[in-house]
């Protein structure tokens, strides 16, 4: 590919691999991102690449490989068009049936296909999944229409024409204000509105103004922007190179957390295309804009997605915060001017360029526009990342998405914004996801993790759990944070474990003011809020545990027996089997018991007992 | 001049000062331990939060590292700042119940027994020892390990630092006084990084008087100064 040097060699050479194209030669998708890969998408793309040639079909069908399409526990997918058949955990021995009946055949290969758990029916199109259906996929739907290795298939489908058209007809105070006016908000935690962080670095003056993609992602169960990186690591960068143009910056960083090797790896190579492609480097289009950005890894510290902590690594220093008194914006990364958001901020920002701001604008709440891409885990039935207006309701995500709590199970709280977010119970999932309702409630957007929580989670040990992760990734500078969060885990771990005193309710939400009120950065800030969340909306699950020492919901393993019940059990003895502390005894076909004294509390026998009758109290 | 109030009374300031060193100055009383005037402020042991109001805002800060601001309004005994001091304070006890400038906190804000189980730590991390050898002497011999709770200062890879030139500054501005300094006739040690230097003798009295290495460093590092400056001891100087 020769260099793009104007825009109007951009219009050009977009048409051209258009005009390459041919819309009726069949073409199979193989999702291939980190998810797809864990469950083998590299061997079932190595097999259909053989069988197609061993059916004489090379040339004759289009391979598109692609990142995560977000129904991650389903991948690897399959799609095969223009038949528009989506195929889900696809293993390298169903590709010869693919190739033969579909491909060959135009056969559907039943036993593939999407099935409802419920109603038994069978799914052909991708988006009659109700997974999928009652998505808004406008910034992670392009994960499925292209080849993230690919920049013309970016080109294709309309890449880097919000880039040309800003450059185009737009001042950048033009683009400042647009952004401005769509109301869009960091995706990344805090929510602060992005025209105005570009607005007060591109005022602020300095010898240098740096932009910044944050992509040190390091939330539990949260990989959206390791789903963007990784499948459409272009539209990133787009909005990275619009947003420089605006602010006046010629040198970005992509900062990406060491834990996400594809990302890098895409994204390093997406750059590496722009610069042979000339759009990034001097003079990018034939006109004055000159950016470049650089790849950067992190170490593998939680607390270098703060921001502050983030510049210090960058800068070769250890991660560290600093006070903010000065914002970054206007002495940031070498004490120069920096803009930093978050990589999802940076994919909405062409779409909002391409579509407009009213068109933007009409999605989404008053005060919260747009889509939010969020990461659907725990106790649902389908898990994945899903991408859903502002305003959307928690339960309209956790059942009509997420299809509802797995197994038996009821509803009793999702948590929202991963560690430094808060649980919310079930009474309130009504409520429209909207970055200040979940401030409101005590919890917050966050980066997008959203765990759903069953009747048999232990409100105090999820506490715990997330406090264990908090003592072990704060950095230690502040004392408030460095003691605080530890000494908060100690006592939550000993509520779990039946030591819990009374006061110990009071003594946490004392600890959860120092820490919140006298810690320098947001990590300090928020760490509280998990904890202060379950006491407001579990008390009682508290109380249970320090004054009656039971668990309710049956985990806390100090606080709970196993034991069985004489009516239920038939004597079969599979509990037996798989005890792993021999801890049961009992005859064949008479009634089995478990000694309390070497019982490990595994719940082994409990998964096991095909009648009901292992009892947790 | 920047002017501000503290407690209602208003005092002057010089740009780029921040809150602390202004209050100081003027007498007034802000406890603090990961401060030192000759050093950057740091901000790690939140001792010294005041409220500050800024326009219509008020909020709970460390003043060592608030830059001063014409107009702000400084407020050093609050109910809000006291209540956060007791805690600082009552979880550095429970990190340090043995060290002497942390129970003598405790005694002036009424703090009693940590409501935590008590660990035995002499360091409390101000990173004042850290912050002196790389910003003063310039050698960075030390600096901090590891994250969390887990966090501590110390030689890279917590082996003899090769840097180190036994000046013994770290010592000085330890606050806790855990860096402890031995000497005999022929070689100091720096205790807690495992350091020890031979010594050198005075050229004139024949006393010992400081590390080889050390003065070797303060000649490269000094111009103008006759080499034989450092063949001598601050007495016979």
């Amino acid at each position: 590919m020769k260099k793009i040097s104007s825009l109007q060699e951009l219009d050009k050479a977009r048409q051209e691999i258009l005009d390459r194209i041919d819309p009726e030669k069949p073409v199979v998708t193989i999702t291939s991102g980190t998810s797809a890969r864990a469950y083998g998408s590299e061997k079932v793309i190595d097999t259909l690449r053989k069988e197609l040639k061993k059916q004489g079909l090379t040339g004759k069908i289009d391979i598109r490989i692609t990142g995560g399409q977000g129904f991650d526990e389903r991948e690897p997918l399959v799609m095969v068009s223009p038949q528009d058949i989506l195929y889900q955990q696809v293993k390298p021995a169903d590709i010869a049936d693919i190739v033969s009946e579909t491909l060959i055949g135009n056969k559907v290969v039943d036993r593939l296909l999407y099935k409802d758990a419920e109603t038994g029916e069978t799914v052909l199109h991708k988006m009659d999944i109700p997974f999928y259906k009652a998505q808004s996929p406008y910034i992670f739907g392009n994960n499925s229409k292209i080849d993230p290795t690919s920049l013309d298939d970016y080109i294709a489908i309309g890449g880097y024409s919000a880039l040309a058209k800003v450059l185009r007809e737009n001042s950048p105070e033009e683009v400042v204000e647009m952004i401005k006016k769509s109301g869009l908000r960091g995706r990344g935690g805090g929510g602060f509105p992005t025209g105005r962080k570009w607005e007060s670095c591109r005022n602020a003056p300095g010898k240098k103004h740096y932009v910044i993609c944050n992509a040190d992602e390091g939330d539990p169960g949260a990989y959206m922007d390791r789903g963007l990186l990784e499948g459409n690591p272009h539209s990133v960068l787009e909005g990275m190179m619009i947003g420089a143009y605006a602010i006046g910056s010629d040198e970005g960083y992509v900062y990406v957390r060491y834990e996400y090797p594809l990302a890098s790896e895409n994204v390093e190579r997406a750059i590496e295309q722009l610069r042979t492609y000339g759009l990034l480097g001097k003079n990018i289009l034939g006109t004055h804009f000159n950016f470049d950005i650089t790849v950067s890894r992190g170490g593998g510290a939680f607390i270098c997605g703060e921001s502050t902590a983030l510049m210090a690594s960058l800068e070769g220093k250890a991660g560290e915060p600093r006070a903010k008194h000065i914002h970054t914006v206007e002495s940031g990364l070498w004490d120069q001017p920096t803009d930093l958001n978050n990589v999802e901020t940076w994919a909405n920002v062409p779409l909002i360029i391409n579509k407009g701001v009213d068109w933007y604008t009409s999605i989404g709440t008053e005060g919260s526009k747009g889509t939010k891409i969020f990461s659907l885990v725990g106790k649902v039935k389908n898990t994945g990342l899903v991408e859903v207006p502002m305003g959307i309701t928690i339960r309209e995500v956790v059942e009509n998405i997420g299809g509802g709590i797995s197994g038996n199970g009821k509803l009793k709280a999702v948590q929202t914004g991963g560690p430094s977010g808060g649980a919310i119970p079930t009474s309130l999932i009504d409520m429209p996801i909207d970055y200040d309702r979940l401030t409101e409630v005590g919890s917050m957007m966050g980066s997008g993790g959203m765990i759903v929580m069953d009747d048999k989670t232990c409100m105090v040990d999820i506490a715990k759990y997330f406090m264990n992760f908090l003592k072990d990734e704060s950095c230690g500078k502040c004392t408030t944070c460095r003691e605080g969060t530890r000494r908060m885990y100690e006592v939550l771990n000993a509520i779990t474990e039946g030591k819990g005193k009374e006061g110990d309710i009071e003594l946490l939400e004392d600890l959860s003011w120092i820490v919140a009120e006298g810690s320098l950065c947001a990590l300090g800030q928020t760490a509280p809020n998990p904890v202060l969340s379950t006491i407001k909306y579990f008390r009682d699950e508290y109380e249970a545990h320090i004054k009656e020492k039971r668990c309710p919901a049956g985990v806390c393993k100090a606080l709970i027996t196993y034991s069985i019940d004489e009516a239920k059990c038939t004597g079969c003895g599979v509990c037996k089997t798989v005890c792993p502390a021999d801890a049961i005894t009992g005859k064949k076909k008479e009634l089995h018991t478990i000694d309390p004294d070497t019982c490990i509390r595994c719940g082994a026998c409990l998964a096991a007992c095909n009648f009901d009758a292992v009892k947790v109290v | 001049m920047i002017k501000f109030t503290i407690d209602g009374i208003e005092v002057e300031a010089e740009e780029g000062q921040n809150v602390l060193q202004v209050a100081l100055d003027n007498g007034f009383d802000i406890p603090h331990l990961c401060y030192h005037e000759a050093l950057e402020p740091y901000g790690a042991c939140r001792l010294c939060q005041v409220e500050i109001t800024r326009g219509n805002r008020t909020r709970l800060t460390t003043s060592c590292n608030y830059p001063v601001q014409e107009g702000i309004k400084v407020q050093t005994k609050t109910e809000k700042v006291i209540r956060a001091r007791k805690l600082v304070i009552e979880l550095l006890l429970a990190r340090s119940p043995n060290v002497p400038v942390i129970k003598e906190l405790a005694e002036e804000y009424s703090v009693g027994t940590p409501r935590f189980s008590l660990d035995n730590d002499d360091c409390i991390l101000c990173g004042l020892c850290e912050r002196v050898c790389r910003e003063v002497v310039g050698v960075e011999a030390i600096s901090f390990l590891g994250r969390g709770s887990s966090r501590k200062v110390g030689p890279p890879l917590e082996i003899n630092p090769q840097t180190c030139i036994a000046c013994g500054a770290c010592a000085y501005v330890c606050p806790t006084n855990c860096i402890k300094v031995e000497e005999n006739e022929n070689e100091r040690t720096i205790v807690r990084w495992g350091r020890t230097l031979p010594m050198k003798k005075c050229k004139v009295c024949g006393r010992s008087f400081a590390p080889w290495f050390q003065l070797d460093y303060f000649g490269k590092i000094t111009e103008g100064i006759p080499k034989d400056f450092w063949d001598k001891c601050p007495d016979c100087r």
